[in-house]
């Protein structure tokens, strides 16, 4: 057999055919390797001496990390897709023949992730061994991309672990560890990677012949409750009516009905599990063939070859290296510096060293960054030994001891310049030459605390986003003195930390804080015109935002709120500016969550209650009134696209790209929408541009079109 | 000593260049639920961090404890592993008893001088509030053959032979091994023996915990001691000794009962030192590495002697074994010496060394010298407190007073400086620093 794809032995019996995609890192199914697939499958049907098959990877990457997205590119209509995902079903389909008809057991080897197309192929083996390796993993990512499972996974799948825990990994995407996949039945069994083959290939030895008597789900995990109620639910169309009613509820909550591609696996499965395999397979071809030309799925795909490519994407024109960075001081300890401290010590493996202004911050800091640390270890993500070398990793100090020989700097002080600017000032004198300093600011320019440096060329903001172990992006922003080799490290170190990093130009609020400035203040003015509080969360949540823009005010602090804003409004004019009647807020005590005041109510633990309806008498304001809520959405989302042109035109974003990437994941911009620019781009400038001409005629000059989109107008150029 | 110059071994020189401990504390407080691990790891980082030198810098760690930890028995490489080092930083753990940082820090600076390693850390940690309790011998045997045994009858059997007596715990051992004697009961004979009075006893006890209390206060001690953060919640922050008392007195050391001998005795708890959780640590180069790292030392390693004594005699004299071999390999006398700090296992112990240093006698019959040692002046001795009020983590005190006296030679900017130890099992340590 002449196989580019495959590396294919015979002995005793057993084939072992390990999968090796030519030309690529990592294993992806495409129609160049069908080929192959088909001729292994032929070889195994059809060479008596083969008795099973044993299949694998070849490559260190993982297992098969799902389809090549960049083949979903090259489909131009549904029904094209459709029948492209057909080929791929029936392909799967013999795999799966291979045991279920010839009676050939096909034992599924798996080290490394088993992604997407990899998990379908691994569900058509009659038995699946897995590694406990760190990167093994299994799932059904394809929502993620706005598209569903094609190669059969709405369908077995649920066969094969019933349809809760199967809902479970279709609709999310998230994938599952090695022995998450024992226990929910998954895996077979959970071997050490050095063993997998040789397990495998005795496995498939003991199966020949006696195929049927696979173990399933532990004994232990058959007889949890979870799984006694899910069987009890799944075996009688009632139970089943019930399961799928509540799953379709939980999804709607959660989608908002913004992202069909959840919908559409959901009814794939139960037209599987109701009409049987011959609808469900055809089921989830026809729906795949429309999501994948869907705009959202288009946008989906859109942020992932972005994110991709950032991986890449160094910050700087030049080609200057970054400096390592094995030390890193940290600046004050609270939630922010704290989270600073955790991602730097657990996904960079610093050294950390923190500062903090008393012994009582300095043990909050630690305590934050070991029950960080201990949380990974009760997800076993980590061996409870490394957690504690980590911890031993961070130290902190009330004074400058130990800072010294510290390769990068990452000030989290409070908002205050006077305050950073004079930090600013001790730490040149502790650290050497050549040692980058950042600060964490939302909103001060960096220029301007960067003003008394003796050395401007080594200082940036590096603006992280709360909380910093969980929200993936890392604002990087330099001054027309920062020197490249600074923002190089910056960039690398946070990617370090496992950020998504953009680097913007300094300037007021810089991109992410700025464009949110016009927006919150939209709401403030939407609020003035008489909208409820519900009103306008509820329109931006259903836009596709997690939370409204009141309620993150609330969460950010109506007072930080009131203080950035007016830094803005110094800054860019009249634009920037809310309604008059928001002191009113500060003047109430309304700080938001942190005093338990603000457009929502909390009780005495803080928990947030619905919205308080004294906050309208508080700010002056009478009864409320039904505004449409497309012009709620209309006013809000094109104050902040409006603002996110403006950050391109001047230069602060160095590409729209970096735009799209900065609000979806430090802002919440809605994924299916791909970013400000890629929305744009869908909506038709032109189509913006009258938009914001009608709202600027109506609400005023704060809705004139940034000249960039005028221009994107005429010229009918894309943005992306 | 090769060479001519003492402390120079093939032109190598040891320099002491940093050093911090935690804080001490009475053993079942603040630190009862740490482990001695974590006490070296943390003074370990801590004394990295503050130096300045990269973890991959460090050749070589010697650190020991005496009450061992039985998950982690090599505890100089559970350091190492544990802590920002690579794991390629070679480890050993050394134990002296009461000497055992004297021992790990003459160990460090043994390999400096051969040319073995150029960097290393030594020190010491123990902690008391969790002793290893082990099973009876009779326990253990059927704990071995159950687990010898292939199957479940064999393992049920492997208990049948079990008496009740088996299952009382046993407790470490706090008498000499040899003799049976508890260290209290030899400090009660060398009292008795050398004619050391109670009110002599109380009188050193209050004058070390006056002299400790005045240092913390002068700040002697701010820059030897970390800041402790006790995990896993870290609300606890301990940054000075606990053990040192500003409100004790001759009269409420008189009223405290003796605790080895009930009757006629005179050894107090007050008049001994304490049971106690520490680590310390030192960081020693080859002088000619740290000048070119830029590491200012603090202090040079001159000499060091160890001595070890007949056991049933006065176990704790090890001092005035040790210290003579010392001065002599340092070419020095005791008049040579600016300050002297000795381990005060027992104000018993202390008055029994400073009384045979003194005598001309004495030194006749045990040393066989001519001359005394030297008696040693008041206003050289131990100045900022000792083991009774600072408190003895075991392994921790001999690095803690060679800290001390390095940061005592960098204030005057010039002397020698003695340290010693008396030592379980009749050991003595001495080593002589200069600068």
């Amino acid at each position: 057999m002449d196989l580019k794809n495959f590396s294919f032995e015979v002995d005793d019996g057993i084939a072992v055919a390990l999968f090796d995609r030519a030309g690529e890192p990592m294993n992806t199914i495409a129609p160049a390797v069908f080929d192959d697939f088909v001729a292994v499958i032929e070889r195994v049907a059809t060479d008596d001496e083969i008795e099973a098959l044993v299949f694998g990877s070849a490559k260190k990457s993982g297992f098969l990390a799902g389809a090549d997205i960049r083949y979903f590119e090259t489909l131009s209509t549904a029904e094209e897709a459709t029948a492209a995902i057909r080929e791929l079903q029936a392909l799967l389909a013999s795999v799966e023949a291979l045991h279920t008809e010839s009676g050939k057991p096909v034992v599924m080897a798996i080290d490394g992730p088993a992604l997407g197309g990899g998990l379908e192929v691994a569900l058509t083996g009659s038995m699946r061994i897995i590694t406990d390796g760190p990167k093994t993993q299994l799932g059904q990512p394809e929502v993620q991309l706005g598209v569903i499972p094609g190669g059969g996974g709405t369908q077995r799948l649920p066969k094969l672990i019933g349809i809760a825990a199967a809902l479970d990994i279709i609709l999310t995407g998230r994938s599952v560890r090695p022995h998450r996949a024992r226990k929910i039945g998954l895996a077979d069994e959970v071997v050490p990677p050095e063993v997998l083959l040789d397990v495998a290939r005795k496995r498939a030895r003991e199966s020949v012949g006696n195929l049927g008597a696979q173990p399933g789900p532990s004994v232990l995990a058959r007889l949890s409750p979870s799984h006694l109620q899910a069987m009890a639910l799944e075996q009688n169309p009632v139970g089943r009516r019930v399961l799928f009613k509540k799953a379709e509820e939980q999804m709607l909550a959660e989608t908002k009905g913004n992202y069909p591609a959840p919908a559409r696996a959901l009814q794939a499965v139960k037209v599987g599990v109701e009409q049987g395999p011959e609808a469900g397979y055809d089921a989830e071809a026809t729906f795949f063939g429309h999501l994948v030309v869907s705009p959202e799925s288009a946008a989906l795909r859109g942020l992932f070859f972005a994110s991709q490519m950032m991986k890449y994407a160094t910050g700087i024109s030049t080609n200057t290296d970054p400096k390592p960075v094995d030390k890193v001081a940290v600046l004050g300890g609270g939630l922010m510096g704290a989270g600073i401290a955790t991602v730097s010590a657990l996904k960079a493996g610093s050294t950390v060293r923190i500062k903090e202004v008393d012994d009582a911050g300095v043990g909050r800091a630690l305590a934050h960054v070991n029950g960080q640390i201990a949380r990974q270890v009760k997800r076993r993500r980590l061996r409870a030994f490394e957690g504690e070398q980590i911890m031993n990793k961070v130290t902190g100090s009330t004074d400058w001891d130990g800072f010294s020989n510290t390769d990068l700097v990452i000030e989290a002080v409070f908002e205050s310049l006077d305050l950073k600017q004079s930090l600013l000032e001790q730490v040149e004198g502790v650290v050497g030459d050549g040692v980058v300093i950042a600060s964490n600011t939302s909103s001060l320019p960096i220029a301007d605390i960067a003003a008394k440096a003796k050395h401007p060329e080594a200082v940036l903001g590096m603006h992280y986003f709360s909380p910093v172990e969980k929200m993936p992006l890392l604002e990087i922003i330099v001054t027309d003195d920062t020197a490249d080799w600074a923002t190089a490290t910056a960039v690398d170190f946070g990617k370090k930390q496992g950020k998504t990093v953009i680097v913007v130009k300094d300037g007021p609020g810089f991109y992410t804080t700025r464009i949110l400035v016009p927006y919150t203040g939209e709401a403030f003015y939407l609020l003035a015109d008489g909208a409820s509080v519900e009103a306008i969360d509820g329109a931006m949540v259903q836009w596709g935002f997690p939370v409204g823009p009141l309620l993150l005010s609330d969460e950010v602090g109506l007072d930080v709120g009131a203080h950035i804003s007016q830094i803005m409004v110094d800054a860019f004019g009249d634009r920037m500016a809310g309604p008059e009647m928001m002191p009113g807020l500060l003047d109430d005590d309304r700080k938001g969550r942190k005093n338990g005041r603000g457009f929502y109510a909390y009780d005495e633990s803080g928990k947030r209650g619905g919205v308080d309806e004294s906050v309208y008498a508080a700010l002056g304001l009478g009864p409320r009134r039904q505004l449409p809520s497309s012009e709620i959405e209309d006013r809000l989302t094109l104050a902040m696209i409006n603002e996110a042109a403006r950050c391109l035109e001047e230069g602060i974003l160095q590409s729209s790209l970096d735009g799209d990437m900065g609000a979806v994941m430090g802002l919440g911009f809605p994924p299916f929408r791909g970013g400000p620019f890629w929305w744009i781009d869908v909506e038709g400038a032109g189509a913006i541009v009258d938009r914001l001409d009608a709202l600027a005629e109506r609400h005023g000059d704060r809705f004139a079109a940034a000249q960039i989109l005028r221009d994107h107008a005429e010229s009918g150029k894309k943005f992306r | 000593m090769a060479g001519t110059q003492p402390g120079v071994v093939y032109g190598r020189r040891v320099a002491i260049v940093d050093g911090l401990r935690t804080p001490f504390v009475k053993s079942g407080k603040e630190f009862k639920d740490v482990s001695t691990l974590e006490l070296g790891s943390a003074v370990v980082t801590e004394l990295l961090a503050r130096s300045g030198l990269d973890g991959d810098q460090v050749d070589r760690v010697v650190y020991g404890t005496v009450v061992h930890d039985v998950a982690s028995p090599n505890i100089a490489r559970e350091i190492v592993l544990a802590c920002d080092m690579p794991q390629s930083v070679d480890a050993y753990s050394v134990t002296r008893a009461c000497a055992t940082s004297a021992q790990s820090f003459v160990d460090g600076a043994q390999s400096i001088l051969l040319g073995d390693a150029d960097i290393v850390i030594t020190g010491g940690a123990d902690s008391l509030s969790k002793p290893p309790i082990t099973y009876s011998d009779g326990f253990v045997d059927a704990l071995m053959d159950a687990n010898a045994a292939k199957d479940v009858p064999g393992k049920v059997k492997a208990f049948a032979a079990l008496r009740p007596k088996d299952l009382a715990p046993r407790p470490p051992a706090i008498a000499e091994r040899s003799t049976g004697v508890t260290m209290g009961d030899s400090a009660e004979l060398m009292a008795k023996d050398n004619g050391i009075t109670r009110q002599a006893q109380d009188e050193f006890a209050l004058r070390s915990h006056q002299k400790a209390v005045e240092a913390w206060e002068k700040g002697i001690y701010d820059d030897e001691v970390m800041a402790f953060h006790v995990g896993p919640d870290y609300r606890v922050t301990v940054d000075r000794d606990t053990i040192p008392r500003a409100d004790t007195s001759l009269e409420k050391l008189a009223e405290l009962k003796p605790v080895f001998d009930r009757k006629y005795g005179s050894v107090t708890a007050g008049n001994s030192s304490p049971l106690t959780d520490g680590a310390s640590a030192l960081l020693l180069m080859d002088t000619k590495v740290a000048h070119k790292l830029g590491f200012v030392p603090k202090a040079f390693l001159r000499s060091w002697g160890f001595a070890a004594l007949d056991p049933n005699w006065q176990l704790l004299m090890g001092p005035s074994f040790a210290t003579p071999i010392a001065l002599d390999k340092a070419g020095l006398t005791l008049g040579d010496i600016d300050v002297i700090d000795m381990h005060e296992a027992f104000a018993a112990q202390v008055l029994s060394n400073t009384q045979a240093f003194a005598s001309d006698e004495w030194a006749k019959k045990r040393l066989g010298r001519d001359k005394a040692i030297g008696k040693i002046p008041d206003d050289k001795f131990n100045l900022y407190g000792g083991s009774i009020s600072l408190g003895h983590p075991f392994a921790a005190t001999g690095a803690r007073q060679i800290l001390t006296m390095a940061n005592e030679l960098v204030r005057r900017d010039t002397g020698t400086a003695l340290v010693t130890q008396c030592a379980a099992g009749g050991i003595g340590a001495a080593v002589v620093l200069e600068r």
